[in-house]
């Protein structure tokens, strides 16, 4: 009998959870839904090829994003080459050269609470190391360098857990046959990680290609009539470019601001897209 | 009180097999010669005072219940466990004469000579000629892609491998059966050819049938190989090896012939386990 009633207690109690899960769920989705419609309402009808091409002007309907559209995908690829080396390589060293020194796992601790130091301390600090003390100026690579250093823990952590996940028999087999430790990693372990090193950095790249704050501490500038013709020039991005027209009083910005977003979510999406793409041909070929 | 039970018929007339074929026990050399072997893991013993000689091209079984520390002892052949944090070795293993503990071994090098295969196979996820040319190419071993191409196919057919995998070499290794997949990894264990050849129950996870192919290529491998194979089959001891030794909490309890060891145990211990009254 109280074995029937707890039973059903359970059962009620597994359907409540699933209810709230549910809802929960619903909240999220809905949230986000309603923000994309009121973008696209706002947005849609603004996106054209004249609004990619051009650049910003003082009337809202000749105004384009070219220079943060071109600023985002140059910025965002130098922090790539700049951070997914440095991070790898420093992952790399933590799992598999230093994990038992005291000094590593000091290292590690700290690593964790980088990942979530606010970003406009990065910002700071790009701007005090970067900017001034290295004399890169407003520069591109000042900013891609500030961002590097932004998403650096982040390519750390999951890597580790990339290499972590590898697992010991494929080390153990690569090691009966005579290879050095680094054959080991360059051969077996990093190729079997590299799904989940990929992983970590779409992540850690979607997050840095939506930063403005540090940007606009280190002053990457907010109009820019120009392309960035190098590491050494001037520059603006996306959000920076958003955060900008949004604080214009003219309902025409406000609408080019709607479709900026819709523009940088399409190449949000399509940044992810390519490296699931990547991801899944390599598991496909290791398989 | 019974002595002397052989484990079941069939591996009796294994036995008579493989006591027809077996060398004198004095005309081999010995390969592998331990003496007062420790090992701890932290501050856990887990070998206690291991002394043994190993013969050249014969095949020795290592024998005993689960935890007792025969496959930790085999690793210590090839420095294997010195992956392991906290692992620490004393005494003395000398592989052709030179103590392998001793400070300035090469390890690369000595596990480029001492060759091993796993309990559970692990072939890399890569193509099946890639896995066997990789101990290839590591150790730089072979000059041109024909030469490589040729100690491949060499080394596929020694672990009875070849004609299966002929028309698929481009395929991943992961698409083998788990029998195939284990001689893949002999296969892959062969191609460096290494002098001896450690096996950790190579057959555990194998059905009947690969067991036995495995155990054929056991007898032929060990013409050319010094073998230790760590097992916990007792009839596959008998079968296959012509030195046993019994190992029980970490302690050499008892080594010798094979058939002396199943029919004529000296330790009371001994003839408990191959009798199957515990284990």
């Amino acid at each position: 009998m109280t074995r029937g009633r707890g039973r059903a207690g359970a059962l009620a109690g597994d359907r409540l959870m699933q209810g709230f899960g549910l809802l929960v769920l619903t909240l999220a989705l809905a949230s986000l839904g309603a923000l994309v419609a009121d973008v696209l309402a706002d947005g849609a009808g603004r996106v054209s090829w004249q609004f990619l091409t051009s650049y910003p002007s003082r009337l809202p309907e000749r105004a384009g994003i070219l220079p943060a559209l071109v600023g985002s995908i140059y910025v965002i690829t130098l922090t790539a080459l700049i951070a997914v080396p440095l991070g790898v390589a420093a992952a790399v060293y933590l799992e598999e050269y230093g994990t038992r020194s005291r000094l590593a796992r000091v290292v590690e601790i700290n690593i964790a609470n980088l990942a979530g130091v606010p970003s406009i301390i990065y910002g700071l600090l790009g701007l005090g190391l970067f900017v001034r003390l290295m004399a890169m100026g407003r520069s591109v690579l000042a900013g891609a360098a500030t961002l590097a250093l932004l998403v650096l823990p982040v390519v750390i952590l999951s890597t580790r857990e990339a290499l972590r996940a590898v697992p010991k028999s494929l080390r153990e087999g690569s090691y009966a046959l005579g290879a050095t430790k680094w054959q080991t990693i360059w051969h077996q372990v990093l190729p079997s990680a590299l799904p989940g090193i990929l992983t970590g950095l779409i992540l850690a790249l979607s997050r840095a290609i939506g930063e403005t704050a540090p940007l606009i501490t280190i002053g990457a500038l907010t109009y820019v009539p120009f392309l960035p013709d190098g590491l050494w020039s001037p520059f603006t991005v996306l959000p920076i470019q958003i955060f900008n027209w949004v604080s214009r009083p003219q309902a025409g910005f406000l609408e080019n601001a709607a479709a900026a977003i819709l523009v940088m979510l399409v190449l949000l999406i399509a940044m992810n897209a390519t490296a699931i793409v990547i991801r899944d041909r390599l598991q496909r070929h290791s398989a | 009180m019974m002595t002397t039970t052989p484990p079941s018929p069939p591996s009796l007339g294994a036995l008579t097999t493989a006591a027809r074929d077996r060398p004198s026990a004095v005309e081999r050399p010995v390969q592998i010669d331990v003496e007062g072997l420790d090992f701890y893991y932290g501050t856990k013993q887990a070998l206690a005072d291991i002394s043994v000689r190993i013969r050249a091209n014969l095949v020795t079984a290592f024998i005993g219940p689960s935890g007792c520390g025969k496959s930790t002892f085999l690793r210590t052949l090839n420095r294997m466990n010195d992956i392991i944090p906290g692992a620490r070795v004393r005494g003395q293993v000398r592989i052709a004469g030179r103590d392998i503990y001793a400070p300035g071994t090469d390890v690369v090098d000595l596990r480029r000579r001492v060759g091993m295969v796993f309990q559970k196979s692990n072939p890399f996820p890569k193509s099946v000629f890639e896995n066997v040319a990789y101990g290839l190419r590591i150790n730089a071993l072979t000059g041109s892609k024909a030469e490589l191409a040729a100690r491949v196919e060499e080394s596929l057919k020694a672990a009875a491998l070849w004609d299966e995998v002929k028309d698929r070499l481009n395929e991943s290794a992961l698409s083998l059966s788990g029998g195939q997949q284990q001689r893949l990894c002999i296969a892959r264990a062969l191609a460096i050819q290494p002098e001896i050849l450690l096996m950790d129950e190579p057959a555990s996870a194998l059905d009947p049938i690969a067991t036995q192919r495995i155990e054929e290529l056991i007898y032929q491998l060990k013409h050319t190989y010094t073998i230790v194979i760590v097992t916990h089959n007792m009839q596959q001891a008998a079968r296959v090896s012509d030195d046993t030794a019994f190992f029980w909490l970490g302690k050499l309890v008892e080594f010798g012939a094979t058939d002396q060891i199943f029919t004529a145990p000296r330790e009371k211990l001994t003839e408990d386990y191959v009798t199957g009254r515990f284990g």
